[in-house]
């Protein structure tokens, strides 16, 4: 198309932030049972409709929080999430001993998320590019990285490599697991040597930090991504807090290591909506996916063949 | 000079206290003085086997705080000869808690990079307690970059109480400038050995804390969280750290067995701070052995090497 003509087309093209984009409030009549408040505008929601926004407020645009497969299924194209590694389960190698017993938290958390740890990773497509997508999931002993965490996000980037694959990482995470001493530690180096061969082999990482990203995996692989988004309201921090405001013995300014102040100085690139990170992520994969990874079997998650 | 008295030293001191003041007393006058001392002098030494040969988990992180425990300049100073200190991070400032310099090791050439804790308060208060802000880190990136593009080996000293955790420290991305470390000291084509001295608080250790071959002092102990945090988050109670340290397997001994680190440097009885030139000597001949042995290797090999070494970390069951 001659250059003319192209601009000729865009006349009266704005740029435009979307709103909310969610669906349509329920008119079928169907009661949606169970409604919930929202702690922004402390508006009255029925649980239908809020599922239907992606756990986003309709009026104000607070996002609750996300199990780890509702994020994955949200982000990729329908149908191609095909998990790995889902075999791997938390052992306790130090037999931690203070506080409550690491067995017990692990089985408790197990029965209430249907998880076998935090991390929760496989296959799929996204915008028809070939990706290894994972995410972390809050309720799982606070999405902290213990060996299986490590694991997973290290095999992650080790079959993307292996696979010529994206990664895209949705991130939630209150540190490294404690329980598990230096092995906990130590997944940090191991995370951030994977990520490492993924940027050496020329392949794209994106990482999407949600409410709230802190410690140790914060300081590893969640901020070694080409691209680094966050959901609004999400906190991030390598220390927490409490911890820094007792280090400087006064109060925090307002905002402080909240997502719109991350980008102000300049430590991720922006805040997105969950409606649109669909369309971002897989637009930022467009421009950094090499050519010969994104063809052929691109559109199936499970493994395409000659991918 | 008054010698920094631990807690559970306390008993010792107070009987070394005891001998002193008995020596200066004039023997000449009192003969008897003589055989008092002489059983003093065997109590003493009893009494330091005894406490030193079993430190729990908690007296052995007093120990490696200890003020007077040798620090990364008195390693650098004992240890290298032709000492070009590096310094700055080249985007903000020169943070002084971390050390970088190219430095020779009895004639091997190598990057130093460590922590960088003070003698006194007031070089403690310039080199922020050893815990570095993301500058430091940065620095510390850059000289591993430097150390890569020239073939330099890299040689680091660990301890820190931990990456500094304030306002600015996180406004100017701490978790970034660590992360950039870990991918860069990963993917180094140099050895890299590694010497914990002292602390090894959590990722700000990890930033420039693992390599192809690791040793620690018998009383350092390097781990995911300092003992007073973890107790306060099991139990609100710093107070309760001994059970912490106990539970966090952070000892050089536990973190061999865990198979982390590849040798237990031993310390004299009472610790480094005893007998600094001894155990300063006995760490430069080990890093020397390390370097040595790692010398000849290919560069590809080595990497791949320190990766499926870090991979390998890690206990966790696979089902099927
Ligand atoms: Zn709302």
């Amino acid at each position: 198309m001659p250059i003319n003509d192209w601009f000729k087309q865009r006349e009266g093209r704005r740029y435009t932030v979307s709103g909310q984009g969610c669906a349509e409030p329920a008119t079928d009549g169907v009661p949606d049972g169970v409604w919930r408040s929202c702690p922004q505008c402390k508006g009255t929601l029925y649980q239908g409709d809020v599922a239907r926004c992606l756990s986003v407020c309709p009026h104000c645009g607070h996002h609750f929080e996300l199990i780890a497969r509702d994020r994955i299924e949200a982000l990729v194209d329908p149908g191609t999430f095909a998990e790995i590694d889902g075999a791997l389960t938390s052992a306790d190698p130090l037999r931690f001993s203070a506080g409550k017993p690491y067995g017990t938290s692990l089985e408790r958390a197990c029965q209430t998320t249907g998880m076998t740890d935090a991390a929760l990773t496989g296959r799929a497509a996204l915008g028809g590019h070939p990706v290894v997508v994972g995410a972390l999931d809050f309720r799982f002993v606070g999405a902290s990285m213990g060996s299986v965490v490590g694991e997973r996000i290290a095999r992650a980037f080790d079959l993307a490599r292996d696979e010529r694959r994206g990664v895209v990482l949705l991130v939630a995470s209150g540190g490294a697991r404690m329980q598990e001493g230096m092995l906990s530690l130590m997944q940090m180096a191991k995370t951030s040597a994977a990520a490492g061969r993924l940027a050496g082999a020329g392949l794209p990482y994106v990482s999407v930090l949600v409410n709230p990203t802190y410690g140790g995996v914060t300081a590893s692989f969640a901020v070694l991504s080409d691209v680094i988004f966050a959901e609004p309201g999400a906190m991030i921090g390598f220390a927490g807090p409490r911890l820094v405001e007792q280090t400087i013995r006064r109060s925090l300014p307002k905002g402080f290591q909240s997502a719109a102040s991350l980008v102000e100085h300049g430590m991720i690139d922006d805040v997105v909506p969950r409606v649109e990170l669909r369309r971002r992520v897989s637009t930022v994969l467009d421009y950094l996916m090499p050519a010969h990874a994104s063809g052929a079997d691109a559109a199936s998650g499970t493994q395409g063949g000659e991918l | 000079m008054a010698r920094f008295v631990m807690e559970f030293e306390r008993p010792l001191a107070e009987l070394e206290e005891k001998l002193i003041a008995l020596k200066a007393l004039d023997i000449a006058t009192t003969p008897e003085l003589a055989a008092e001392i002489a059983d003093l002098e065997r109590e003493v030494e009893r009494l330091r086997v005894t406490l030193y040969s079993a430190l729990s988990p908690w007296e052995k992180v007093q120990v490696s705080r200890h003020p007077e425990r040798p620090k990364t300049d008195d390693y650098v100073r004992g240890l290298f000869d032709d000492v070009v200190e590096l310094r700055g991070d080249r985007a903000h400032a020169d943070d002084q808690s971390m050390f970088t310099a190219l430095a020779t090791l009895a004639g091997r050439r190598v990057m130093v990079i460590g922590h960088n804790k003070g003698h006194s308060t007031k070089e403690n208060v310039a080199r922020n307690f050893g815990s570095p802000h993301p500058e430091g880190f940065r620095k510390a990136e850059r000289a591993m970059r430097l150390a890569g593009r020239f073939g330099l080996p890299v040689v680091t000293f660990l301890d820190t109480a931990g990456a500094s955790p304030g306002l600015e420290d996180e406004e100017r991305g701490q978790a970034w400038a660590i992360a950039r470390c870990l991918e860069t000291l990963a993917g180094l084509p140099v050895p890299v050995v590694v010497a914990g001295i002292g602390e090894g608080g959590s990722g700000g250790a990890l930033a420039i804390g693992f390599g192809d071959r690791m040793l620690m002092l018998e009383h350092s102990y390097y781990s995911v969280i300092s003992p007073e945090m973890c107790a306060v988050i099991l139990h609100k109670d710093a107070a309760r750290a001994p059970e912490s340290a106990a539970a966090l397997s952070l000892t050089a001994a536990d973190l061999l067995r865990l198979g982390i680190i590849d040798e237990v440097v031993p310390e004299p009885l009472g610790g480094a701070h005893r007998e600094p030139d001894t155990v300063i000597a006995e760490v430069g001949l080990r890093i020397a052995a390390a370097l040595d042995a790692l010398a000849g290797d290919d560069r590809a090999d080595l990497v791949e090497r320190r990766y499926q070494r870090l991979r390998a970390i890690g206990v966790y069951n696979e089902a099927g």
